[in-house]
Order: C-alpha cells, then structure tokens, then sequence
C-alpha cells in the first residue's frame, strides 16, 4: 500500500517544504525595504524607541523635507538627467558602431572589435585615479559633460557587444531592399536596422539606465560642488552631516530606490534577459 | 570609390572609438605610467623612482590585510551564496506555484544600488537602535546583542552577509536559466532507470550545469574581490582596518594622502593579481569540461 496516498503525501510535504524555504528568502529579501520605508515615515524622536513596522503616525512630511530641505528633489533629478543623457548617448554610439562591427567592411574592423571587447575582460583597477587625474587636465572634472561621457564610456563594451550579436543575426534582406532604393547607410542604420532592433535596445536602456543611476565611485571623484551631484553621492554626504536626521536619510534613500524597483517590476522581463545574456560574455 | 566607402564606414565607429580611446585607453596607460612615479597630482613634477611604489606594497601590512579581507568576503561568497542561490533555483525549477513572484522577488536586491543597501543596512546593523538588537532582545537573545560593524569581530561577516544578500540573485538567475535547459527526458530516463532523487541530481543535474557553476564561481570572484562601494557606505574600512579591501586603499592612498602614484601601482597590482586568479579559473575550468 505504498502507492497513490504515500507518494500524495510526499509530494505535499516537499512542496511544503520548499514553499517555506522560498518564501523565507523572499522576506527577507523585502524586509530591510519596508524597514526604510517605514523608518523614513516615523519623527526624529519616535524612530529610535517605536520599533514597529508599520508606525502609529505616517509622517508623508518627512519626504516634502527630504525632497526641499535636504535638496533630494535637485540631486534626483540631477540623477534623471545623467541618466537620460548617458543612455540616448550610449544608444546612439554603440548602435552605429555595433552596426558597422556586424555589416560594413573597413581595415582593423576585427581588432578594433576585439579591442572593446578585450576592454570588457581586463579587470583594470585604479583607472579611477587616472581618469580624475585626464578630467582635471581636459577641465572636464566637477562638470556634468565630464561625467557623462565617462559613463558613456563604461556602457559601451557591453551594448555593442549585445547589439552586433543581434545585428549578426538578423536577415540581410531588407537593408538589401532598402540599398536598392537608394537608401545610405546612414538611413539604412537608422530606418531599417534600429527600428528592427527594439528588443535589444530595451535592454541596453534599461542595464544601462539601472547602471547609470546606481553609479557612485566615478560621481563621488568628479563632483565637488553639491548642485551638480547626482543621487548616490548626495545620500552619502547627507549620511555624513546629518548623522542624527534618519528620517529624512531614509525618506532621501526611498526615493532613491523607489523608481528603480518601479522600472524594474515595470521591465523584468528585459532585465532578467539582459543579466543572463550579459553575464556569458564577462 | 572603394576608399571612400570605408572612410564613411569609419564615421560609425568614429564616435565609440575616440570616447573609447580618451576615457578607457589613456587611462589604462597612465595608470601603468603613473605607477613607477611618485606624484601628489597636483604638481607638475613626478618623480620617477622606478620600482619603489612596488616595493613598499610588499611591505604594506595593510594592504594585504585588505587583500585577504576581500578573499574572506569572496570565499563566504563563493560558498554560501552560491549555494543558496543553487538551492533556492533548484526549488524553482519544478512545477510549483508563485514562481515568477519568487524570481521577481530574489533579483530585487541586485537591482538596488550599493548605496542604498549599505545605509539601510547599516541602520538595521546599528548597535543603539537597530532592529536586528531589538528583535534580538524581544527574543530572548539579549546576549547575542552587540555592535555589529564596530565590533571587530564581526564587522567583516556582517560586511560579506550584505554583499551575499545584494548578490545572490544573480546566481538565482543564472542557475535557474542553466536548470531549465536540462531536457525532463533526462530526468525521465533517471527515474524509469530506477535513481532516486538523489542520484538523478548527481548523474544529471550536476554534469550537465558545471559549466554555469564555473561561470557563476567567475563571475562571484571578480566581482567580489573588487567590492568596495558597499563597505565604504557601511563601515568606511573601519573598525580599525577591519573591512578594508584593496579598492578601498586605492582611493585612501589617491583622496587621503594624495599619492597618485602609489594608488596606481596598487592598481596594477591588484589587476595582476586579479588576472592570475581568472587564469587559474580558466585552466580548472578546461579540466572540469574534459
């Protein structure tokens, strides 16, 4: 009688089981986030004695605070803005080369691809110090130029390496149709090849905007002056002076946290592509 | 005709390859420069004074108490993160419901920035109102209560348990995408062949994802011996100089005592270091596959 109700029974208890182990992780996985969500809604003398999660009081006002006094609503949408910037910059750069890398021919096209993807290999550390030391020289330290070109730069080996793949693959036929209608290559690149590379220009956007937006160490070199700072550094300096004030810490590292969860419960799905396709070129 | 159509192939790689050239390849020989010269980078002077930045990195103590410091937080890494991540993808791998919550779940912490983990993390770590203490305490376990990143004891692990909490998703991900690509006949076959649960994990699972576990060990020991963001935003190196990792003496050597060149020489150092460590993997690996 070792049939139907023991195997049943079995299978129930080892989902069970691992139903538990799952869901375990996944707490914890969420719960330091709800503990700085509900951190930044408690006041400067009840974050220290009520330790409950969901607070008696929801002080939303921390977040008006947060977002004027502690200057969170300038450093955020310094943030947008470099983030916007790097990754139209990183669309449009690596497109066209990845484009020529896969279709066009011209001497040292192989050893300049293998060049950037050499790049993505060399684990080169203190290239910080070089390049703070090339910004200073180009006057391009402490300014928004400087900053986004050199995180041009950082997203480069690996969207062209995504977008010739997919160039590679795709058929030959229509930039064909479209060469025989006279079309340049510029307008082949731009009205042919771009428009049937959508899907894997959502993933160079978003692993690039997640990337530009949670950058820290090349921010933290190249900005001095406050009201060029994006997010990740003005949290920093904000934990750095106002040890005391953990509200509005947390309310600041809310909103610093809140738009990327958003993209990415919005964009799982090309991120979750993006992660495993990038990770078997590194 | 044949010249001037390359020299307008040319025009799409112009713009990648002058950023490429200003922003990573000028710096990567100046940083190999710069290395052999003693410097403040303000002057105009360097000094060359060959290998004596070297030199002094042999005899730096804390330099390679930071090396092995980062190697700790690796090996914990490697192990313990790793294979929760194989577990909790090998549970997932089944027909079972809330699978796609769970995955969505496990990728949020590598979402995040360093930043932010490090200070909510730090806040929860904090020895006067933290929650971990309070819970600690609400639980009877008042004893175990302490100052978790200033202790020297335990600030490293706590240090490495953050980076395995932001980390782990990544090898979920990989895992899970390496396990879904193992055909059920396999399996099928194991089971009509008579292998219990076990057996069919050792004679299927197991040769048929060594190549991702390879890959994923890769990718955990590159990635974690460079950690640093998240130690400068929980502990800062400290106490002591119990969390540092080199990363962080590159940065202290170039912001806190202005010498550009030595920062650059433990640069090269660390990359050399790092190089031999990848192609070590890489030989183990040829060998696993054969």
């Amino acid at each position: 009688m070792k049939s139907g109700l023991y195997y049943k029974t079995k299978k129930v208890t080892l989902n069970l089981i691992i139903h538990l182990l799952l869901l375990t992780v996944a707490t914890t996985c969420i719960l330091p986030l709800l503990w700085m969500i509900s951190s930044s809604l408690k006041t400067q003398e009840t974050i220290f004695k009520d330790m409950s999660i969901i607070p008696r009081v929801f002080h939303f006002e921390n977040y008006y605070q947060a977002w004027i006094e502690g200057g969170f609503g300038r450093y955020f949408l310094n943030s947008i803005f470099y983030t916007v910037a790097v990754v139209i910059g990183i669309v449009f750069i690596s497109s066209m080369a990845a484009y020529a890398f896969s279709r066009l021919r011209f001497p040292g096209r192989n050893v300049l691809f293998f060049i950037f993807m050499a790049a993505m290999m060399i684990p080169l550390q203190g290239s910080f110090v070089a390049l703070y030391v090339l910004l200073n020289k180009l006057h391009l330290r402490n300014t928004a130029l400087g900053y986004i070109l050199c995180m041009i730069n950082v997203g480069l080996s690996t969207s062209i390496f995504l977008l010739k793949t997919f160039f590679d693959k795709m058929p030959k036929e229509l930039e064909d149709a479209a060469r025989i209608d006279g079309c340049s290559k510029i307008g082949i690149w731009w009205h042919v090849a771009l428009p049937l590379a959508k899907p894997v220009l959502a993933v160079v956007v978003i692993l690039n905007a997640l990337n530009v937006w949670n950058e820290f160490i090349l921010a933290l070199l190249i900005f001095d002056s406050r009201p060029l700072m994006p997010l990740q550094v003005a949290l920093m300096t904000f934990q750095g002076e106002f040890v005391t004030r953990y509200p509005l810490l947390m309310a600041g590292l809310t909103i610093a946290a809140l738009p990327i969860i958003i993209l990415y419960l919005l964009m799982q799905k090309y991120i979750i592509k993006g992660v495993t396709q990038g990770a078997v070129v590194g | 005709m044949k010249i001037k159509s390359a020299l307008e192939n040319y025009i799409f790689v112009l713009p990648a390859v002058l950023i490429f050239s200003i922003f990573y390849i000028i710096p990567f020989f100046s940083v190999l420069q710069l290395g052999f010269y003693d410097w403040d980078g303000i002057l105009p002077t360097k000094i060359f004074i060959g290998l004596s930045n070297f030199k002094e990195i042999f005899s730096d103590r804390i330099w390679w108490q930071s090396l092995w410091q980062s190697g700790y937080i690796t090996l914990i890494a490697l192990t313990f993160q790793n294979a929760l991540a194989f577990l909790l993808a090998w549970a997932c791998d089944r027909e079972i419901r809330m699978k796609n919550f769970y995955r969505v779940i496990f990728f949020i912490p590598p979402v995040l920035s360093e930043v932010v983990v490090g200070l909510v993390w730090q806040w929860i770590l904090n020895g006067n109102y933290g929650i971990l203490n309070h819970w600690l305490t609400h639980f009877g376990f008042a004893n175990l209560t302490r100052n978790w990143l200033s202790d020297p004891n335990t600030a490293l692990t706590m240090v490495a348990i953050v980076h395995c909490w932001k980390g782990f998703g990544w090898g979920f991900l990989l895992f899970l995408a390496g396990l879904q690509t193992i055909p059920r006949e396999l399996y099928e076959a194991a089971h009509v062949d008579g292998a219990n649960a076990w057996q069919s994990f050792k004679s299927v699972t197991i040769p048929m994802m060594i190549s991702v576990v390879v890959l994923v060990a890769i990718l955990t020991i590159l990635g974690t011996m460079q950690v640093f963001v998240l130690i400068y935003t929980m502990t800062g190196g400290g106490p002591g100089y119990h969390t540092e990792v080199p990363v962080l003496r590159i940065l202290a050597s170039m912001r806190g005592s202005s010498r550009f060149g030595y920062a650059c020489a433990q640069g090269i150092t660390f990359g050399v270091i790092l190089c031999m460590i990848s192609f070590v993997q890489l030989i183990v690996s040829r060998k696993a596959k054969n």
